[in-house]
């Protein structure tokens, strides 16, 4: 679709400072965008794409609200540049969803009460759809260690690990149980 | 026609699914960042390396040379707008860019506002600061030492570093009682700094639109309308032109209640370039300069008889507040509720008296999950109720269950003068012990002991004060602190409900509507909550010291019986019948006598619009303030049993029981979530979590690196139990307890460690209880201190 008016600011161009062009696979469509080199890929998902669920909490790569899935792999974004995500499969939260289905992760945070505060949520729910796709029938042990990179202020985390094995329980066909963990 | 299914319609005592939870898992919440107003720019702030130095020059040429560089601020442009200075909320100032000194390391210095958060930073960068170093005060006992530097030359009248001095209780009674006790048990203490650490920094977006007068702030703030009082006071604007929008809050747990320096700076840039400004703050700026918690070293002191009653209690607390004296409490107690202290406990006399000395660290003092200052109240409490059993030889479950407050001694005036209305104490004592297998457990950790393995097991029993105020006792900066809500039910039955708190993930959109159904049999499903602008909410103290429930909860029950009490004026009109001849059920009214004849609460509420008696206001709606006439005060007890390796003094978590009385809940799937999050924070601060500074004043865990957090992997389970005593003047009998786990937890993680150490005589190891302390506590046979190093030089 192409915008009907799209004002051009003209502004002085800065010589000085380089851009690249990058093109990524953005939950299955192909984005392209001229960048420059510093630029984090979180930065490029959230400003440029306004993809606005991937989160930054700590510019360290501690607190894993920024995770995203590059090539199926738990990234986080905000130590990743989006040069280094040229020509790579990028997946937000926006991405887990299709427009009328939750996917099982995103119903269980929801059916265990896995948030609080939303904030942390994406990143956790990504770390565990890629620990899923490696591992479809976890333990708790399994879950607490594949998590172990993103921190949670609300939850306490108990929440986040039934959410994530009721997931994947609910991926393997079972009923999802309420007693997931202890 | 049958009874409407209180669960069905998801009123209270429902585990409904939370409302709020369909925007976040889909990752469309709207967090600050996530806001981009047309022409907006981005601000950076530089902060001071250094701790303690006069500021000689700043140079900012070359920052403002960088193409895209729309601003730069220091400290002499605020002050020529009266704005260098602002109100601290405990009656103190606090500078918003230095033009003096920089009195902490992390200080606001200038700040800079560009086309893109890239270039701000690259112009920070290129501004030039000349400082004249200072020596740092790090700790009280080098802030109170004769020779020691003036941090506050900037006050007048302040010849000291000292912040304040206050007391409260009964001296000579308390004196009295320690001259007559048998046992005397002394311990000192220190609660770490400690910060709260919300996953989501502080940031602002300002949009001052010249041509209507209109300041429109979108800020993450626990208090939306404390801080238009405070724009509109200290910037002098006019307050009905002010608008704060408090968007999702991603966390906050008291560090998102004070006014910062970036949101007064972002204010300011918006006014001066007619454009609105956005400062997203990063990880190092929140955790090194806003609002830390705890800080507070403690010489405790009971009185006890042989047999275990405790005679009298007396404390003298000495507490850090950092460069500026910015704690967010009432105004009238200076060191918060400390003396909500031993509430639980039937003890006769009482004294505390407390020292806030200023240093040069960051200030804060907010209320840290807690409600100001009970954390640190009842941590003192359950660790010298620790020490005074092992002092008596008494098991510290027992001398607990004597001194307890009994259930028909209630209502209860402790020795501070608080009045507690309810609590069944022993009873949640029995559940918690029940639950881990004390006796069992004292006999398996005996067996272990011979064969050189540490158990411990450590309890904490506690009432806290929740849920400011009542507006006799409660303020802050003048302003009682009561709550609101507005219920606007429109012509379907579908309703509108508005409060003055602010939810950061507590999930009052789910748990108000559950309250609004609970009192009218409206599902909850059809009830839409909207907090956090000050345009549309009515005015309400926010979101802190688990307010939420106790005081806006409760206005949101008054609100719907107002609008209830109209409804049954329609229910009259449409069955033809007086008033006096409706009977209420849930959801209908009937006609007395003639449980057929009835209205629902929907067929109000479209009469209301549309079938009006003659006489009667049209509409259907209320609002109420709530000013409520007491505390809540749930209990809690919180048990631990944990192994210590001698080899290395890690310790590990065995089992964590949790039992709660929070009275009513309205949610029970709610509640259970706040209460893991607390005892997360609490295993938090027994284990790792916290904040010191070196000699020269920087500051230690200025990022994720370096200061702690627990992840999912190193966090325990928690096994949860309830007891439900009601409050007995809540309108639906609730409690507070949002914060319950984070003030009691941590006391029962340490006591299980230290009762594990045992065998080698060890008092005390300050918090965080981390490996390398437990270790030299065990090789040395003696306490160890966490205070922060001391210059001897």
């Amino acid at each position: 679709m192409s915008p009907l008016f799209e004002e051009i600011i003209e502004e002085p161009a800065s010589a000085d400072v380089p851009t690249r062009r990058v093109a990524i696979t953005v939950n299955g469509q192909r984005r392209v965008a001229e960048v420059e080199p510093r630029l984090l890929l979180a930065h490029l998902l959230r400003q440029g794409f306004k993809l606005t669920g991937t989160h930054l909490g700590c510019d360290t790569t501690n607190c894993g609200a920024c995770t995203v899935l590059v090539d199926g792999k738990a990234i986080k974004s905000c130590t990743m540049l989006a040069v280094q995500a040229d020509g790579h499969e990028v997946t937000t939260v926006e991405g887990l969803a299709s427009m009328s289905e939750l996917s099982p992760i995103q119903e269980g945070f929801k059916d265990e009460h896995g948030l609080q505060c939303g904030f942390c949520t994406p990143g956790m729910m990504l770390s565990a759809t890629a620990m899923l796709a490696e591992n479809p029938n976890p333990t708790e042990e399994d879950v607490r260690w594949a998590l172990s990179g993103n921190l949670c202020r609300c939850t306490g985390y108990q929440n986040i690990v039934k959410a994530v094995l009721w997931a994947a329980a609910k991926m393997r066909g079972e009923e999802p149980s309420h007693e997931g963990a202890a | 026609m049958t009874a409407l299914d209180e669960i069905k319609i998801g009123g209270l005592g429902a585990s409904r699914r939370r409302v709020e939870d369909n925007r976040f898992i889909r990752g469309k919440g709207t967090y600050i960042d996530d806001i981009v107003l047309p022409g907006m720019l981005h601000m950076e702030i530089l902060r001071s390396p250094v701790a303690h130095a006069r500021i000689r020059s700043i140079d900012t040429s070359k920052a403002w040379e960088i193409p895209g560089v729309r601003l730069v601020l220091t400290g002499d442009m605020m002050a020529t707008r009266n704005l260098a200075w602002m109100p601290t909320l405990s009656y103190d100032t606090q500078a918003v860019l230095a033009t003096d000194k920089v009195r902490f390391q992390g200080q606001e210095v200038a700040c800079v506002i560009a086309d893109d958060p890239y270039i701000a930073k690259d112009a920070c960068e290129a501004i030039v600061v000349d400082y004249e170093p200072l020596p740092a005060i790090v700790n009280p006992t080098q802030a109170m030492a004769p020779d020691a530097p003036l941090i506050r030359d900037d006050k007048e009248n302040q010849a000291d570093n000292i912040a304040f001095h206050w007391q409260v209780g009964d001296k000579e009674g308390t004196d009295r009682a320690f001259a007559e006790a048998d046992v005397i048990s002394k311990i000192s203490l220190h609660y770490p700094r400690s910060h709260p650490s919300p996953i989501e920094c502080c940031g602002s977006i300002a949009d001052f639109d010249r041509a209507t007068g209109k300041l429109t702030v979108y800020l993450t703030t626990q208090a939306p309308h404390i801080v238009r009082a405070a724009v509109a006071m200290v910037a002098e604007l006019p307050e009905h032109m002010i608008r704060i929008v408090s968007p999702d809050i991603g966390g906050g747990f008291g560090n998102k209640v004070p006014v910062y320096p970036g949101y007064v700076m972002s204010i300011l840039a918006s006014i001066l370039l007619e454009r609105p400004v956005k400062w997203i703050e990063d990880r190092t700026g929140n955790l090194i300069s806003t609002g830390f918690g705890r800080d507070v070293y403690l010489d405790g002191e009971l009185a006890l008889r042989r047999d275990g009653r405790i005679l009298a209690v007396r404390m003298h607390t000495t507490s850090d507040h950092g460069a500026f004296f910015g704690d967010a409490q009432p105004s009238k107690f200076k060191i918060g509720l400390m003396h909500s202290a031993f509430s639980c406990y039937d003890i006769p006399y009482a004294y505390l008296s407390a020292t806030g000395v200023y240093t040069n660290k960051a200030p804060g003092g907010v209320a840290y999950r807690c409600s100001f200052r009970v954390t640190e109240a009842m941590f003192f409490q359950e660790r010298m109720i620790e020490a005074a059993a092992s002092d008596l030889g008494m098991d510290p479950a027992e001398l607990r269950r004597i001194n307890l407050v009994r259930d028909d001694d209630f209502p209860h005036r402790t020795a501070w003068g608080f009045l507690t209305d309810s609590g069944q104490y022993g009873r949640c004592l029995d559940v918690a012990l029940e639950a881990i297998g004390y006796e069992e457990f004292r006999r398996q950790q005996a067996q272990a002991r011979e064969a050189g393995r540490l158990l411990g097991i450590g309890i904490s029993t506690m009432t806290e004060p929740l849920g400011a105020g009542n507006s006799r006792e409660y303020d802050i900066l003048g302003i009682k602190m009561f709550d609101s809500a507005e219920l606007r039910v429109h012509l379907t039955g579908r309703a509108i409900l508005r409060t003055g708190a602010r939810t950061q993930g507590q999930g009052h959109e789910t748990t108000w509507a559950q309250i609004v159904a609970h009192e009218l049999g409206i599902p909850a499903d059809d009830v839409l909550v909207e907090e956090g602008d000050t345009d549309t909410a009515p005015f309400g103290m926010g979101t802190y010291a688990s307010r939420s429930t106790p005081v806006a909860g409760a206005a949101v029950a008054m609100a719907a019986r107002k609008v209830r009490a109209k409804a049954r004026k329609l229910a009259a009109h449409l069955l033809e019948v007086s008033e006096e001849d409706v009977e209420w059920e849930l959801g209908r009214f009937h006609v007395r006598g003639a449980p057929d004849r009835g209205v629902t609460i929907q067929e109000c509420a479209m009469a209301a619009y549309a079938n009006m008696p003659d006489g009667l206001e049209p509409g259907l709606e209320a609002s109420a303030y709530y000013d409520p006439p007491n505390l809540t005060w749930p209990f809690a007890c919180y048990v631990v049993t944990v192994e210590v390796d001698p080899e290395t003094g890690v310790w590990d978590v065995l089992n964590v029981v949790a039992v709660d009385d929070c009275g009513v809940r309205i949610n029970p799937m709610v509640v259970e979530g706040q209460i893991m999050g607390g005892l997360t924070e609490a295993y938090a601060m027994a284990s790792m979590q916290f904040i010191t500074f070196d000699a020269e004043g920087n500051c230690i865990g200025s990022n994720f690196m370096d200061y702690l957090l627990p992840t999912a992997w190193e966090t325990p389970g928690f096994e949860l139990h309830e007891v439900v005593t009601p409050c007995p003047h809540h309108p639906i009998g609730a409690k507070g307890v949002g914060e319950c786990a984070t003030v009691g937890g941590p006391a029962a993680f340490v006591n299980a460690v230290l009762d594990a150490l045992k065998p080698f005589g060890v008092r005390n190891i300050d918090m965080p209880l981390l490996p390398d302390r437990v270790h030299e506590a065990i090789s040395r046979r003696r306490d160890v201190s966490g205070a922060p190093p001391v210059r001897t030089d």
